[in-house]
Order: C-alpha cells, then sequence, then structure tokens
C-alpha cells in the first residue's frame, strides 16, 4: 500500500512539475513585463512586443534543455570517449577502434547486423504488404488487420518469450511442448535446437522482429493503397489490365515512396536491435549484435567506456544516410509551407 | 498507324483476359481468404500458445503441449508405503494400508511398477509381489494395500518405494499468475512500471506541445536550425546517448532513481513527439491563430484555451505511442534503473526470471502475460489512435 502512495505521490511531483513551469514562467513573463495601464485602463507603454520576443523561448526551452543533455551533447561525448581509456581518463587514440576491427565479437556482431538489416525490413514489408492487399479484399479486413498488428503492442521482451516457448526444444521421444518441433517431429524429423543451431538461429531470432514489423508495414501500406485513387484503377481494368498488372504497374509504383520510407523505418530499427538478442541468447552461438555487444562492453568489468563508445558510433554511422536523407526530406517540405 | 495497332492489341488483350479474369477471380478468392487466414493463424498462435499455457497446472505444462490441454496428460511418478508402524492385522493377516499420494493430488492412475523403471510393469488394481514376498496391490485412486501373512520384520522402516504412470484430466488455474505476481516479484514490478510510465508519458507531452506550438506559430530567430536539428534525431540511435548519460546520472546520484527515468524516456520521446505535433499544428488553419490574436489572447491563452483542445486527437496518438514504448522499453531502464537499485520494471524482471527459471515455463509464461495484458488492453481499446500515429508520421512525401 506504501508503494502505490510514494507512486501516486511521485506521478503528482513530475506532472506538477510541469505544468507549474510552464504555468508559472508565463504568468512570471506577464506580470513582470506588464504594459503600463492607467488607472482608467488605457495602455501608456505596450510591452507586448518584448513579452512575445521571449516567450517562444519560455515554450522551447525545456524541449531544447532536455535535447541537449540527453542527445546532443552525448552525441559528441561519445565521440570523445571513443579516443579515450576504459574510464575515459587516458588518451588513447585509435586504440579503440584499432581494438573493434581486430575483434572477433565485434565482426560477428556487424556481420549479423547487415544480415539483420538485409532480412528484416525486406521480408516484414513484403508480407506487410501482401497482407494490406489480401485484407482489402475481404469483409472481415479490421479483425484480421488488428490480428496481424497486434504484436507492435507487445514489448520486445514479451515476443522474446512467446517465441522462446515456440522454439522450446525437448529431448527426442518425449512429447514436445514448442510449436515448431510438434511440427517438426510430427513430419518425422527429429527435434530441432533452433536457438543454439548456427546459423539458422540467426534466422529464427529475426523472425521475431518480422513479426512485431509486419504489423507496421502492414497499416501503413494498407493506408496508402487506400488513397490509390479509384478512377485510376477502373481505368486500368478498362484498358484490359489483368489483377497482376494493376498490382505491379499501376499500385506499386503510386505507393513506391511510402514503401521506401517503411523500409527505412524498420531498417532503423532493426540496426538498433537488443532486447531480443539479450532475452533469446545474449549473443552466445554466434548470434551477437551492436546493441547487445555495445551493453555488454558497458558494463564489463565496472565499464569500457571507450570501447562501448566505439560500438555505438559503429551503429550511428549506419544511420548517416537516413538522418541525411530526413533532414532533405524536411527541408523540401517546409519550403512549400 | 501505332494508335491503331495499339487499340486493337487492347481489345485483343481485353477478350483474352475476360475469360481467364474471371478463372482467376475464381481460384483468387479462395486463394485470398486462405492466404489471409493462414497469415492471422500463424500471427495469432504464438501469444494464443504462450496464454493458453500461463493458465495452465504446471506439471501438466511441463510434460504436454498447450495443443493438447484439453485432453488428459500422462505422468509419471512415485511414492513409499507406509512402514512396519503403521501395519495392522486382519482376519490372520498382516496389512499396511493409505495412499500414494500426496494431499490434493487428484490423478488416475494407469499402471504401477515396484522398480524404477517399471511404471507400466502392472495395471492399477493388480496384484505384484514385492522383492520382500508381499502382496501389494494399487487402485487407480492412489490406495494401497500391502499383505503379508508373517508379521512385517522391524527392519521393515522406509517402506516399499512404488512408481506409477497416471492420467491426469485438464486443469486450468491462475496458481501460476499468484505464483509470479507474488513470490517473483512480478507484482512489484508492475508497480514500478506504472510509476515510470505515467509521468514519462504526460512529460514528454506536455514539452513537446510547447515547443511544437511555438516551432509551428511562433517567429523567432533560429526557428529552423532547431527544428532541422530535432528532424535530425529523430533517427540518432538511442546508443549514442546511453554512456554520457550513465556518467551525468553517475555524478548527480540519479541512476537507479525513477524521476531520472522519466527525465531520460521524456528526453528520447522529444523528437518524435515534437514532430508529430509540429506536424498536425501546421495543418490547423492560420486564421483562427490571428483572429484570436487581434482580440489581444497572448500566445499563451491561444495555445491552452484554442489549441489544445483541438490537438486532443495528435495528443492522443502520441501518448498511446510514448505509453507503448516506454512500458515496453528494456533498455533504457536497465542503463539507467540498474540492476543494483533493487528496483525493477516488468521488462527487467522478465529477463531476469528469464536468466533464472527460464525452463519453468509456468513461470514464465504467466510473468510474459502480465507484462503484455496493459498494453494489449490498451492497444484493443485505442487502436484507432495508435494507427493514425503511425500513419501520420510515415504517410508522407
Amino acid at each position: 500500500m506504501g508503494e502505490i502512495l510514494e507512486a501516486v505521490v511521485a506521478i503528482f511531483l513530475g506532472v506538477g512539475g510541469m505544468v507549474l513551469y510552464f504555468w508559472g514562467s508565463n504568468w512570471v513573463l506577464d506580470n513582470f513585463l506588464a504594459d503600463s495601464v492607467l488607472p482608467d485602463g488605457s495602455v501608456v507603454k505596450s510591452k507586448a512586443n518584448q513579452r512575445e520576443s521571449i516567450r517562444p523561448w519560455l515554450f522551447i526551452l525545456p524541449a531544447i534543455v532536455l535535447l541537449t543533455v540527453y542527445l546532443l551533447y552525448p552525441a559528441v561525448a561519445t565521440l570523445y570517449f571513443s579516443f579515450f581509456d576504459a574510464d575515459s581518463e587516458a588518451f588513447v587514440g585509435i586504440d579503440n577502434y584499432e581494438w573493434a576491427v581486430g575483434n572477433d565479437g565485434f565482426r560477428t556482431a556487424v556481420i549479423n547486423n547487415v544480415a539483420w538489416i538485409a532480412i528484416v525490413p525486406l521480408l516484414s514489408t513484403a508480407f506487410g504488404l501482401i497482407i494490406a492487399v489480401l485484407a482489402d479484399r475481404v469483409r472481415w479486413e479490421a479483425a484480421a488487420k488488428s490480428l496481424i498488428f497486434m504484436p507492435m503492442a507487445i514489448s520486445f521482451v514479451g515476443a522474446s518469450i512467446i517465441w522462446r516457448f515456440v522454439y522450446a526444444l525437448r529431448g527426442e521421444g518425449q512429447p514436445q511442448i514448442g510449436v515448431l518441433n510438434e511440427i517438426a517431429t510430427s513430419l518425422g524429423g527429429s527435434p530441432i535446437s533452433w536457438v543454439t543451431k548456427v546459423p539458422l538461429n540467426n534466422f529464427m531470432l529475426m523472425i521475431i522482429l518480422i513479426w512485431i514489423q509486419t504489423g507496421f508495414a502492414m497499416v501503413v501500406l494498407s493506408a496508402a493503397l487506400k488513397s490509390v485513387p479509384d478512377e485510376t484503377l477502373e481505368a486500368s481494368k478498362m484498358d484490359g489490365a489483368n489483377e497482376f498488372q494493376i498490382f505491379f504497374r499501376i499500385m506499386i509504383p503510386q505507393v513506391a515512396n511510402t514503401i521506401a520510407v517503411v523500409i527505412t523505418t524498420i531498417l532503423i530499427t532493426t540496426l538498433k536491435v537488443f532486447d531480443i538478442v539479450l532475452v533469446m541468447t545474449n549473443g552466445q552461438f554466434d548470434t551477437e549484435v551492436l546493441g547487445n555487444y555495445m551493453f555488454f562492453w558497458m558494463f564489463r568489468g565496472g565499464g569500457e567506456t571507450g570501447k562501448a563508445s566505439v560500438i555505438a558510433l559503429t551503429i550511428m554511422v549506419a544511420t548517416l544516410p537516413f538522418l541525411y536523407y530526413n533532414i532533405r526530406r524536411f527541408q523540401r517540405e517546409e519550403k512549400f509551407r | 498507324m501505332s494508335t491503331i495497332d495499339q487499340t486493337t492489341k487492347a481489345t485483343a488483350g481485353a477478350t483474352t483476359s475476360a475469360s481467364s479474369f474471371r478463372i482467376g477471380k475464381l481460384l483468387g478468392w479462395w486463394g485470398v481468404r486462405i492466404t489471409l487466414v493462414l497469415f492471422c493463424v500463424v500471427w495469432t498462435v504464438p501469444t494464443f500458445g504462450l496464454l493458453i499455457s500461463s493458465l495452465r497446472d504446471k506439471d501438466q505444462l511441463a510434460v504436454s503441449g498447450w495443443w493438447n490441454s484439453l485432453i488428459p496428460t500422462t505422468t509419471t511418478g512415485q511414492g513409499r508405503t507406509g512402514t512396519v508402524a503403521d501395519a495392522i492385522e486382519e482376519d490372520g493377516m498382516y496389512v499396511i494400508r493409505g495412499t500414494i499420494f500426496q494431499e490434493g493430488d487428484n490423478r488416475n492412475i494407469d499402471s504401477f511398477g515396484l522398480t524404477a523403471a517399471g511404471t507400466s510393469d502392472f495395471e492399477a488394481g493388480a496384484d505384484a509381489t514385492t522383492t520382500d514376498g508381499y502382496t501389494f496391490t494399487l487402485d487407480s485412486s492412489g490406495n494401497y494395500e500391502m499383505r503379508s501373512e508373517e508379521p512385517f520384520p522391524e527392519d521393515f522402516d522406509r517402506g516399499q518405494r512404488v512408481v506409477f504412470s497416471a492420467q491426469t484430466n485438464p486443469r486450468f488455474t491462475l496458481e501460476n499468475y499468484e505464483e509470479v505476481l507474488d513470490a517473483q516479484g512480478i507484482g512489484d514490478a508492475f508497480i514500478n512500471t506504472v510509476v515510470v510510465t505515467i509521468p514519462a508519458t504526460i512529460i514528454p507531452i506536455a514539452i513537446a506541445a510547447f515547443a511544437s506550438y511555438a516551432f509551428a506559430w511562433m517567429k523567432f530567430p533560429l526557428r529552423i536550425i532547431l527544428l532541422t536539428m530535432v528532424v535530425g534525431m529523430l533517427v540518432v540511435p538511442l546508443q549514442l546517448s546511453l554512456i554520457p548519460v550513465l556518467k551525468i546520472y553517475n555524478s548527480f546520484n540519479l541512476r537507479g532513481t525513477f524521476p531520472g527515468l522519466w527525465i531520460a524516456h521524456s528526453a528520447f520521446g522529444l523528437p518524435l513527439a515534437v514532430f508529430l505535433l509540429y506536424n498536425y499544428l501546421t495543418t490547423l488553419p492560420k486564421d483562427i491563430i490571428e483572429s484570436a490574436q487581434i482580440d489581444g489572447a497572448s500566445h499563451f491563452d491561444i495555445f491552452v484555451r484554442l489549441i489544445l483542445p483541438l490537438s486532443v486527437p495528435a495528443l492522443a496518438s502520441f501518448t498511446i505511442f510514448q505509453f507503448l514504448w516506454v512500458w515496453n522499453d528494456l533498455l533504457v531502464a536497465l542503463v539507467f534503473l540498474g540492476a543494483s537499485s533493487g528496483e525493477s520494471v516488468l521488462t527487467m524482471a522478465v529477463r531476469e526470471l528469464n536468466g533464472s527459471r527460464g525452463e519453468d515455463w509456468h513461470i514464465m509464461t504467466a510473468a510474459a502475460f502480465v507484462t503484455m495484458a496493459v498494453p494489449l488492453l490498451v492497444f484493443f481499446s485505442l487502436q484507432r489512435y495508435f494507427v493514425r500515429g503511425l500513419t501520420a508520421g510515415s504517410v508522407k512525401g
């Protein structure tokens, strides 16, 4: 009971602090830079311009402070730490980078990450597109989409447990409790250790993320497909195009941009994958990925800051093209506002 | 010339495909439905299996697949009979009677045996002879009787070992949930998760709402540069922030505290929040803000009285987004709450259990489902807003 009370107080303090800042700072601004007013209500000297030039900064200050402390400064600091030793005290030049290049774990992680980003975004998007197209033709579209989309609400940890149970292994001859090995044995095969068998296990781990991300791809692509004008489809039918032609020649080109956005969004998520590997294998059996490897070095023996920084930067470098692309796209759109 | 060619081609194409189109459509009608059902089944079965399993009796769960959860399971067990102290004399015979089961066990015994590997040596109710020459029988409800013509010797003080194979009727129970909530610390972790999630959802919304209003409708220097930075931060991986922020937290003793976690989550959620709300606010008509300004309202009044109520759909979308993100997060919690603080959120607790009790599926299934319950509830009741938030961020350009 005490814990719940503490929690309620904590929540009120956290949220109340927020309200107090915005309301309070604006109150202060309005009262300390108030217009000089005569008793009859006529304004002698308006300070509205001063107030309104300060107010934007009051509005954005908390956001700017948080973004600077939690995202901007750390990006620079991580780069800085990557040239220092485990405790960030002694300058070691490019030692950490050399270490990474020669390190087996790092190499495995990079290779696996490449495999992840090559497979997961593509399969998720392909499945999402297929399901979006199929669901469009049935009356139970909403229900079908709900079921496919549901994994998006589940944590990576929860999803990992769900799939560990699907992959569960019992010895040969014993009744299997995992669905996949039940299927394998009822087809006459031997039970397989899905999680430890290299390189199959990497793919089994990717399936978890594909299972989660397909729903995202489906929802976004479904919305895009529905926005393809009916007239276009009718016209191509009149011209004698069959279903496949309509799909590949008319619909796909119309949603090509959305497909690109979906693939890159999933790609960025995939690049950072961490929880799934941590829970399923903790990087054993050749399943290491950069996200998990960074976490490992971050706390190993009290923290190897230099090495972990290099691994984090590797992930960052991989996202740079998307960062550039995002900014360009934003600037293009801003011009048309 | 070429126009005529194309026209004839098109007409020919139309006539040939018209017949094949109908067949394709007929096959397609079933094809579409069967494929879609298959996708739905594959996507649902893993979660469904976990849910069913979490409700099963833990002994049954360990020996049979959840798809068999409605048929009786076969389990084996063993026990010992009473000793010489329990023997009674009856009609000139010496008898030891009792039940082989622990209290509460209500299995149906199929067969039994008197050696370690002999669970199917004798049918239930049949007579067996022990190595000491006594007559032994065990009925299907677990009652045994051991008879001897001579008195049992004084050194018969450990009883007779009995192994058996039994059928258990399907049993569904909430015991697994009771165990994880109570004994495995999932209950405390649940409360912690709530304490972390609520402020970590509300704080960034408030901050982002004010900031995106300023970006959308106020004029100030650096506006475009700052906004572009926010957009860039959308894709910056979290991993890049962990080490420096952890160093700051360590020096200010913020590590392992809830406020530390709230602010970290708020900051990491901000770029998306500002971006989503900014996109929404710029779609509102300029006139309403300008006319309010002419009436003498300050930007603060306009924001609170006019814009906030209008922004409810966008705010709701982000709220769900951030709520699910924080609730489901493991990395930020692991790094900034830390295992050492003794407090853990649900994802941390489940990960911990996965390490120590990973093969005890009655614990893992129930624990995993507890972490999923709230997100699934939120998801199914507010799916509309969630989808809208997702598509707003992506279906552009």
